[in-house]
């Protein structure tokens, strides 16, 4: 049982929580929609590694770091001290009831926690494939200590590989790497190439690396050896001096994580690591769709006058954005759909949007984002939600539809 | 007009809610402050269960008569019900989405027969 406070003082008790009955109408939805004739791939998901941190911790190479971290983690701390911690306020303060509540909630007799959650929503929504992502871990790049976040890094790809994709193939993930640590980076992508469920690699944008240095250059080519796509996974820093001025969370999280995708978006283009590595293909996650438009006329307008300090591009900094993959959460919903349809039409959406949801986060999308959009024919849509992922991580299927749609 | 029966009144107390499902029917009923409303279990946003979530009072800005914030408090007289999938806020009293009051929940009536309390589809 669990006592939620509430608005005047007053209290709420709430006795169980399960994820799936908390989506009914999500599975209503996938029966309505008939979700069970085409595949739904997820490309952003997400679990909570702090309900698993001792397990993570036990693949910790280093004692004294390990050590560290699981006295962090006893009693009521969660990892305080050693995780980079974040003000915050994602649950609304507890208006997203799944917040405070997922702590009741309990998984299936005998499977591992991650594994038996993640299950229970995919069904839920008809996604037959999700890309899982960690949570807090997406501030690791801020940790000041680079070896922790190394150390960190190893151990949670390491739990994950063997606790999660190993148990259950409807899982995968693109590995998180270490990216203060080029030489652990590059380690990375060399030990999980390969590897069941592994369809990539990510970086996680907070962080204050610049993309286009040298140092970095050999983890690219190694990742386009693989023929696996990179990702760059947005998130938010109230930390940071500009974003300090701001008071409100929907301000910091509106800005922030935008943000570092445009930042590490305009490096990446301006220093034409698309001609370096034009086989290398580059996801772009959970900052939404509307700052595309913006970047292309922004960058292309201001190259055409400066183009001497771009020498390595053979066409429109834009042209290359278009050219690169886009999760679509969180997807703008503007008042004037013809924007969202431009939009669209501006990224070549049909082929490089890829459904995500962002389960179980706070501003998730359901399928019937894509879905119920009224410009899209019947088969962008179903590209969308899982045609351009099939294609792009390169995922072999025999066209069993692996979700429970009832 | 068919009615389908919600609660005895006696069992159904004030700040408590009721979900009903009667066919294509998805309703929730609130008790709140004497008074029982009921409106369509289905967010305008994304289709989340949206009469199943917290139960919280408007959050207000207090500022003073130059103009300078005060601080914060709930409202005296607006009370919310809030989708748990992402927090879109609906007046207990009208349906109407408090961020956005041209947006609003199918309402439904509410009947009282004796004890005995009825929603009206």
């Amino acid at each position: 049982m669990v006592e939620l406070p509430l608005s005047n003082d007053r209290r709420m008790k709430v006795d169980e929580f399960d994820s799936g009955k908390m989506l009914s109408h999500a599975a209503r939805q996938a029966k309505q929609r008939g979700y069970d004739k085409f595949p739904i791939v997820d490309v952003d998901s997400h679990h909570y590694e702090l309900e698993s941190f001792n397990e993570i911790l036990e693949y910790m190479p280093d004692p004294v770091l390990k050590q560290l971290a699981l006295m962090a983690n006893s009693g009521n701390s969660k990892g305080a001290g050693f995780m980079p911690g974040s003000v915050g306020y994602q649950d609304i303060g507890g208006r997203a009831t799944r917040y405070p509540l997922r702590q009741i909630e309990k998984p299936d007799p005998g499977v591992q926690r991650d594994v038996s959650l993640t299950r229970r929503w995919m069904n839920a929504m008809g996604v037959d494939i999700a890309v899982l992502f960690p949570s807090p871990m997406l501030q690791l790049g801020l940790h000041p200590q680079v070896e922790a976040e190394v150390a960190l890094a190893f151990a949670y790809n390491k739990w994950l590989y063997e606790r999660v994709l190993c148990e259950e193939p409807r899982i995968r993930s693109m590995i998180y790497l270490p990216f203060n640590d080029p030489e652990a980076s590059y380690r990375m992508v060399k030990e999980y190439a390969g590897k069941k469920g592994v369809s990539g690699f990510m970086i996680t944008s907070v962080r204050f690396q610049p993309v286009h240095h040298n140092q970095y250059m050999k983890v690219y080519s190694a990742i386009e050896e693989l023929g696996l796509p990179l990702a760059f996974h947005a998130g938010y820093n109230w930390g940071e001096q500009s974003m300090g001025m701001m008071n409100k969370f929907i301000s910091v999280h509106a800005l922030g994580f935008v943000w570092y995708n445009m930042v590490h978006m305009t490096n990446w283009v301006l220093n034409a690591l698309p001609e370096r590595f034009p086989k290398l293909k580059v996801l772009w996650i959970e900052s939404g769709l509307a700052w595309l438009p913006f970047m292309i006329q922004r960058l292309d307008n201001e190259y055409m006058m400066r183009s001497s300090e771009c020498p390595g591009l053979k066409k429109l900094p834009g042209e290359y954005i278009t050219d690169m993959f886009y999760a679509s959460q969180p997807m703008e919903m503007p008042r004037d759909m013809s924007l969202l349809e431009a939009t669209f039409k501006c990224i070549k959406a049909e082929s490089q949007l890829l459904y995500s949801s962002d389960y179980p986060h706070w501003d998730f999308d359901l399928p019937s984002t894509i879905y119920d959009l009224p410009f899209l024919k019947e088969k962008a849509k179903r590209d969308i939600l899982g045609g351009n992922a099939v294609k792009l991580f390169k995922i072999e299927t025999n066209g069993e539809k692996l979700a429970k749609v009832a | 007009m068919p009615e389908i029966f919600v609660a005895k009144a006696s069992e159904f107390p004030d700040g408590d809610r009721r979900i009903i499902q009667h066919g294509a029917h998805d309703i929730g009923v609130f008790h709140w402050e004497g008074q029982f409303y009921a409106y369509a279990n289905l967010c305008l946003h994304q289709g989340g269960p949206a009469c199943e979530g917290l139960i919280m009072h408007q959050v207000e800005n207090v500022l003073a008569p130059d103009k300078t914030l005060v601080g914060q408090k709930s409202s005296d007289t607006q009370v919310n019900f809030v989708c748990p999938w992402h927090g879109y806020e609906y007046d207990i009293k009208t349906g109407e989405c408090a961020a956005d009051r041209r947006l609003r929940l199918r309402k439904y009536n509410v009947v009282r027969r004796g004890e005995d309390i009825y929603v009206a589809i």
